[in-house]
């Protein structure tokens, strides 16, 4: 209580009165469960990773220290950086593409016409379809012989497509097959887009802007806040991919999907190597807290925030 | 040019209807190729969703046809009844119901408890316990899900739905739950503080004006984040891979995934698509019932936070 007392100081030196206390203890009771699950779930979790990502454990056995071997084992694991390249692959190639798709689907919702809802509902469907579903969905559709993507190509006489058993072709199929959940994105900036002044638009208007100099010059930089939330988040996002490599491909063919999240579950769940898992988990952590930072201090040079000055 | 000086003496001579009956007309194409390139994206989006509904009706073998019946002959009701019957699909429809319902009360009590004591209630180091708990929605998931499963395991939770429904019982400390803290305590931050002072002058506790005035008020954040939860939980992969081993206890999104492996495994002919398409569809049902009666909480959740897809 002394603590509460001086942080309550420049108030003046008052007697903790009980009202106060009562408050003070009401909310330290009503946040309780958060503090406790904190500490549960996610501070013990992270100590008891940051310890064993210096040991061996198999899990059968108890822990044994060995130092940074693991970090050492990494650096030099052929592997690790295979799966960074295939997850950076997947990430920076698919995410401005998702950003960009999700962008011109908001646009061409963001019109005032009869039925719209029917199609922000058809675009917004496919985010809530259950993950495993949709991998089954597009195993059977990227299949070369009776799959739907061969059907298309093969009726404008293109070649046939092995996508998910040709290294060079597995990653793009996951980028497409990626394109089919942006309704998420979209929504969000559909709600950005909506709150984009109309008088913006008028003026540039009255001043002669067209239809693409108003898009660049007045809707972009105004909604460039909502375009960096979208590409933090799917950075973040995309850089866990699991789901999709994990039923479709298992990492394969030729170790080509194999991903980061997907490597480290093996490490975990397949090889029980509790103590390599752990290290490659702060590895990814680090990853996306410095890819986090980059977005914040790089967004700050071209991100526009109304009201604020430069 | 011509055009636009006519407008003008037109206007000025204070007849515009010429002009006018122009702006509609271009109006209308406008309208014409807004409607076309919106009904060519909508076909392009649903072409999965069609092509899934349309595989689980085929007769058995006829999934392999090339090029593709869009419209099955003959359509099969009974590979519904078959998927039933081949993999107990009952038994892991109740377990995700369960899981689902149980992991969401949890969410929808205890993080409101929390929301509400960050919305309503003043104490010391309150916004760097917020900050602390908004944190962990940066946390890669697998990075807490590694430790907690050897927490899980000296417990003798593992194979128990307990493991997926217990961290959602602690109020947003765990697996990013906080999302919903941050949506409920955002919408509780509205609601007129004179609410609680007049509660706390006539001598109600904390918890009353909980549980009896901001509570019920907070309905559409409750709602929001209830449909939330229960999507997450149907959905969720990464979870009962982990927790969940034996058979009693998969969830439909676990089940989806061991069925088809046993598909495949047949080798050649890669399985009976048109059964795995129907057990797809049957998992997508009870989601899409859910979001077609719920919609506007759907979006507006998502418009409202930012955060999607979760």
């Amino acid at each position: 209580m002394a603590v509460a007392e001086t942080v309550q100081a420049p108030r003046g030196r008052r007697p903790l009165s009980s009202a106060r206390l009562k408050r003070y203890l009401a909310g330290y009771l009503f946040i309780s469960p958060g503090i406790l699950g904190f500490v549960i779930f996610t501070a013990y979790p992270m100590l008891f990773s940051a310890v064993v990502s210096f040991t061996k454990y198999n899990l059968l056995s108890p822990p044994s220290f060995i130092g940074a071997a693991n970090y050492d084992r990494m650096i030099n694991d052929k592997l690790f950086y295979t799966a960074l390249y295939n997850t950076a692959y997947y990430t920076f190639i698919g995410v401005p593409l998702q950003i960009a798709l999700a962008l011109l689907l908001a646009l061409a919702l963001n019109q005032k016409l009869r039925g719209i809802n029917i199609f922000r509902t058809l675009f917004y469907l496919p985010t809530v379809t259950p993950a495993v579903a949709s991998v089954i969905l597009f195993m059977y559709m990227y299949n070369p012989d009776y799959g739907f993507f061969n059907y298309v190509i093969n009726l404008f006489n293109g070649p046939r497509i092995d996508w998910l058993g040709d290294p060079s072709w597995v990653k793009p199929a996951f980028i497409i097959m990626s394109f089919w959940g942006v309704g998420g994105q979209m929504v969000i900036f559909l709600a950005g887009l909506q709150s984009v002044p109309l008088t913006l638009q008028e003026a540039a208007s009255i001043d002669g802007a067209g239809v693409i100099r108003r898009f660049w010059h007045v809707t972009v930089p105004m909604i460039t806040p909502v375009i960096f939330f979208n590409l933090v988040l799917g950075i973040i996002g995309s850089f866990q991919v699991f789901t999709v490599a994990f039923i479709a491909t298992g990492g394969g063919p030729i170790n080509s999907t194999l991903f980061y999240v997907l490597w480290l579950y093996q490490h975990a769940f397949e090889f029980l190597r509790m103590g390599y898992a752990s290290t490659l988990g702060w590895v990814l952590l680090a990853i996306v807290m410095f890819f986090t930072a980059i977005n914040f201090l790089v967004g700050r040079s071209w991100v526009y925030y109304e009201g604020a000055t430069n | 040019m011509g055009l636009a000086t006519a407008a003008k003496t037109d206007a000025i001579a204070g007849s515009s209807r010429k002009h006018e009956r122009g702006h509609f007309l271009r109006l209308g194409l406008v309208r014409l190729t807004d409607y076309a390139i919106l009904i060519f994206i909508g076909g392009v989006s649903s072409v999965p969703l069609i092509w899934m509904t349309s595989t689980s009706l085929k007769e058995t073998g006829r999934e392999f046809v090339f090029p593709p019946q869009i419209i099955p002959d003959p359509i099969v009701w009974l590979n519904y009844r078959d998927v039933w019957s081949v993999t107990h699909m009952h038994q892991f429809g109740l377990n995700s119901i369960l899981v689902a319902v149980f992991a969401t009360i949890g969410t929808v009590l205890t993080c409101s408890l929390v929301a509400f004591g960050f919305a309503r209630i003043d104490f010391p180091a309150k916004n760097s316990l917020f900050f602390l708990l908004i944190s962990t929605l940066m946390l890669p998931g697998i990075i807490t899900l590694v430790p907690t499963f050897v927490l899980f395991r000296l417990m003798g939770l593992i194979n128990n739905p307990l493991a997926l429904i217990v961290p959602w019982w602690f109020g947003g400390g765990a697996f990013g739950a906080a999302f919903y803290v941050f949506l409920m305590r955002q919408f509780m931050l509205q609601l007129p503080r004179e609410l609680d002072e007049a509660a706390l002058a006539d001598g109600a506790t904390y918890f009353r004006i909980y549980w009896n005035i901001i509570l019920p008020l907070s309905g559409p954040a409750l709602a929001t984040s209830a449909i939330f939860s229960i999507l997450h939980h149907w959905n969720d992969f990464l979870a009962p891979l982990i927790f969940i081993n034996s058979e009693r206890w998969r969830t439909m999104a676990l089940a989806l995934r061991f069925f088809l492996e046993d598909e495949t495994s047949h080798g050649a002919g890669g399985g009976r698509w048109n059964l795995l398409m129907a057990s797809a569809v049957l998992m997508l049902i009870p989601i899409l019932v859910l979001f077609f009666s719920l919609q506007k909480y759907f979006i507006r959740g998502i418009a409202f936070t930012g955060l999607a897809g979760r």
